[in-house]
């Protein structure tokens, strides 16, 4: 197995088209747009010395996040890891709030208290991941664990890499869910190393093939068509509402840049990013809305206008007080709730599930 | 009523279910069994299998799931079967849980119940106090309850914080110690209690060992010996311990876990800031050695603090 590709499912994609619109399919576009503009734009701060600590970035792994986030509906929650910008874009956090956040500024999702991608936005029902990274695994198991008790339509996904399949809480999550048929989707991002150790070192079978042994379905998806993406997330919501329980998608993508900033990657033959290049998740989004008529053109330049009023924007804000440092550690009196995301699916917005 | 501090217990997580609907019970053989000390006994019968869940042998996935599951509205009381098997939820209580709020404004009000101490051979894994583990973790509250009262009325407090808060429910004072205690849920206040008014010394301390310093300062030479019960470790009720020293002047710190860091050393360094110019004597501490606890009966007694070695300490520092 090791360093496989994997190839789209036959049908996957018609399927997919059954269930978006061409402004869906536009939507799509312009979340991967958005993730690789502002992580560009972030990174070009961060040589400025703009951005502190370090910086860490998706580039080629877009449609993971795209793709799987677009399916879930507003009073999903999302547990989110950090290459997954796009989902944050999708569930409605704003690019200024989000190049803020790099930035460690007041108006930055976590207030400067935390760096970079580690944040979850709760305005749109999302919980920050920590750095132990499948720890937020059973985060969302315990979420769905709630709907589910509550007898409510609503679903938990979550995101984690190869390197997270080699620790213990990714085995109690999926033992969890599976033993309590819980309506949680696992996304395994496969994007061949984690910081520089390659998949051989770090499983012995293809973890996808794990899900059965825990009882429940596991697909690999071609993690570079976000279409593709869309489609095994839909269909593992769909399976978790109807009380089929967990699905674990394992995403098959790239790492196309260092683990982060300061990582050269030499560790990566250059065949195999080359290889990937070919299989870049945007210009293969671009190619199939070129291909039906839509003017891919003009969206960049939207997005490119949107991302340079973010930045001034971000830019402007205030850094925190540090007065500030030693408050909220615990919460006194009343809890903010976590609130719903902005529907983006056209099923949601209409309403009905098609 | 009178109940024994086990009862109480029990009794306060069924007012809980009954009277709130977000509340839910998660641990290890609490529900057909009742749990391993029977703190759930007959609890399925009332409440059903969703509230009383038995779950997989998982403490990293019980704090973690109640993590989730709070998030989203509900009350989660995790028992660890034994408080030394936090350890293997350690990670999800410091990392996700203590910074919740902190990272990202959002509660988390879980209780993590900690069947915790020794002084009845169970070995190296099943007698630790490992309260100064979370003391050092910033977000997490943490409550040693010593009497049936506070046992029951800690536990209510517990529940509506809407933090995480470790409970230290100490295993050997469970059918050990009883008490009246008032019908209902009543909140019991994260502060410390007077146990027993002095003037001559005061002995500073929480959970089991308030029962050992009350005995052993009963009848010490017709001293007058304060013994001050911190109920709450965090939040550190600083005042009492400050008032307490001011009128004392002479204090014994007493542990049953294990000296360094332990929750003995931050009252001591707290009295050496913040009321040296009130001291008559050194601040002397009885703690149970950094070894491992163990098995047998004299190697254990050999080293948990007794009734002895505390009297002994305070006759020592009345004399100095």
């Amino acid at each position: 197995m090791a360093t496989h590709i994997a190839e789209p499912a036959a049908g996957v994609t018609a399927e997919a088209a059954q269930h978006l619109t061409i402004e869906d399919r536009v939507w799509l576009l312009r979340a991967m747009l958005l993730m690789r503009g502002i992580e560009e734009r972030a990174m070009t701060l961060y040589r400025q010395g703009k951005v502190p600590g370090s910086f860490y970035d998706g580039y080629g792994q877009e449609a993971v996040s795209a793709g799987a986030a677009f399916a879930m509906a507003p009073e999903d929650r999302l547990c989110i890891l950090h290459r997954d910008l796009a989902a944050h874009i999708i569930r409605g956090v704003p690019p200024a709030r989000i190049l803020s956040q790099y930035l460690g500024r007041e108006a930055g999702v976590t207030r400067g208290r935390d760096g970079n991608v580690h944040f979850g936005d709760r305005r749109v029902g999302c919980v920050g991941m920590v750095s132990m990274l499948p720890d937020m695994m059973l985060v969302a198991t315990g979420m769905a664990m709630a709907f589910k008790l509550r007898g409510e339509r609503r679903c938990a996904m979550t995101w984690f890499g190869d390197g997270s399949t080699s620790r213990g809480d990714f085995h109690e999550a999926m033992n969890w869910a599976g033993v309590q048929k819980l309506p949680v989707v696992f996304v395994l991002e496969n994007n061949q190393y984690a910081y520089s150790t390659p998949l051989d070192k770090q499983f012995a079978v293809d973890p996808v093939e794990r899900a059965a042994a825990y009882g429940f379905v596991g697909v690999t998806v071609d993690g570079n068509d976000v279409e593709a993406m869309f489609e095994a997330a839909r269909a593992a919501r769909e399976r978790a509402l109807a009380g089929d329980g967990p699905t674990l998608i394992e995403a098959v993508t790239m790492r196309m840049h260092g683990h982060a900033a300061h990582d050269d990657m030499k560790y990566v033959p250059k065949e195999q990013v080359e290889e990937w290049r070919k299989r870049d998740p945007i210009d293969r989004q671009d190619t199939r809305l070129r291909e039906l008529g839509v003017d891919t053109d003009a969206l960049r330049a939207e997005v490119q206008a949107e991302i340079d009023a973010a930045t001034e924007e971000a830019l402007a804000g205030p850094m925190p007080d540090p007065a500030d440092a030693t408050r909220g550690v615990f919460c006194e009196g009343e809890a903010e709730p976590l609130r719903d995301g902005v529907p983006r699916w056209s099923a949601f917005l209409a309403g009905g599930e098609r | 009523m009178t109940l024994t501090y086990l009862q109480a217990i029990s009794a306060a997580l069924r007012d809980e279910l009954r009277a709130d609907e977000r509340v839910l019970l998660m641990g290890e053989d609490i529900g057909v069994f009742g749990g391993a000390f029977k703190v759930t006994d007959g609890f399925v019968e009332e409440f059903g299998h969703d509230r009383v869940m038995d779950t997989p042998l998982a403490e990293s996935g019980i704090i973690g799931t109640a993590i989730g599951a709070a998030v989203v509205g509900m009350r989660p009381v995790c028992e660890m079967q034994f408080a030394d098997f936090i350890s293997c939820g350690f990670d999800q209580l410091v990392n996700v849980a203590g910074k919740m709020h902190y990272r990202q404004g959002l509660a988390v009000p879980i209780t993590v119940r900690l069947p915790s101490g020794g002084g009845f051979s169970g070995g190296p894994f099943h007698s630790q106090n490992p309260e100064a583990w979370f003391m050092h973790a910033p977000g997490i509250k943490v409550v040693a309850p010593s009497t049936a009262q506070d046992a029951k009325g800690l536990l209510h407090t517990a529940i509506h914080d809407p933090n995480p808060v470790c409970y230290m429910e100490h295993k050997h004072l469970y059918r050990r110690i009883k008490g009246e205690v008032p019908e209902g849920i009543f909140e019991t206040p994260f502060t410390a209690r007077i146990a027993r008014p002095g003037t001559d010394l005061v002995v500073i301390t929480y959970g089991a060992m308030v029962h050992t310093a009350l005995e052993a300062t009963e009848d010490l030479d017709g001293a007058s010996v304060e013994v001050l019960d911190l109920r709450s470790l965090v939040p550190l009720d600083e005042a009492a311990i400050l008032d307490s020293v001011a009128r004392c002047s002479k204090v014994v710190i007493v542990d049953e876990a294990n000296a360094t860091c332990a929750a003995g050393a931050q009252v001591a360094a707290l009295i050496a800031e913040r009321g040296f110019e009130d001291l008559d004597g050194p601040v002397v501490r009885v703690s149970t050695p950094d070894v491992p606890i163990p098995f047998s009966p004299p190697l254990e007694q050999a080293v948990l603090p007794s009734v002895e070695r505390v009297r002994e300490a305070c006759r020592e520092l009345l004399a100095y």
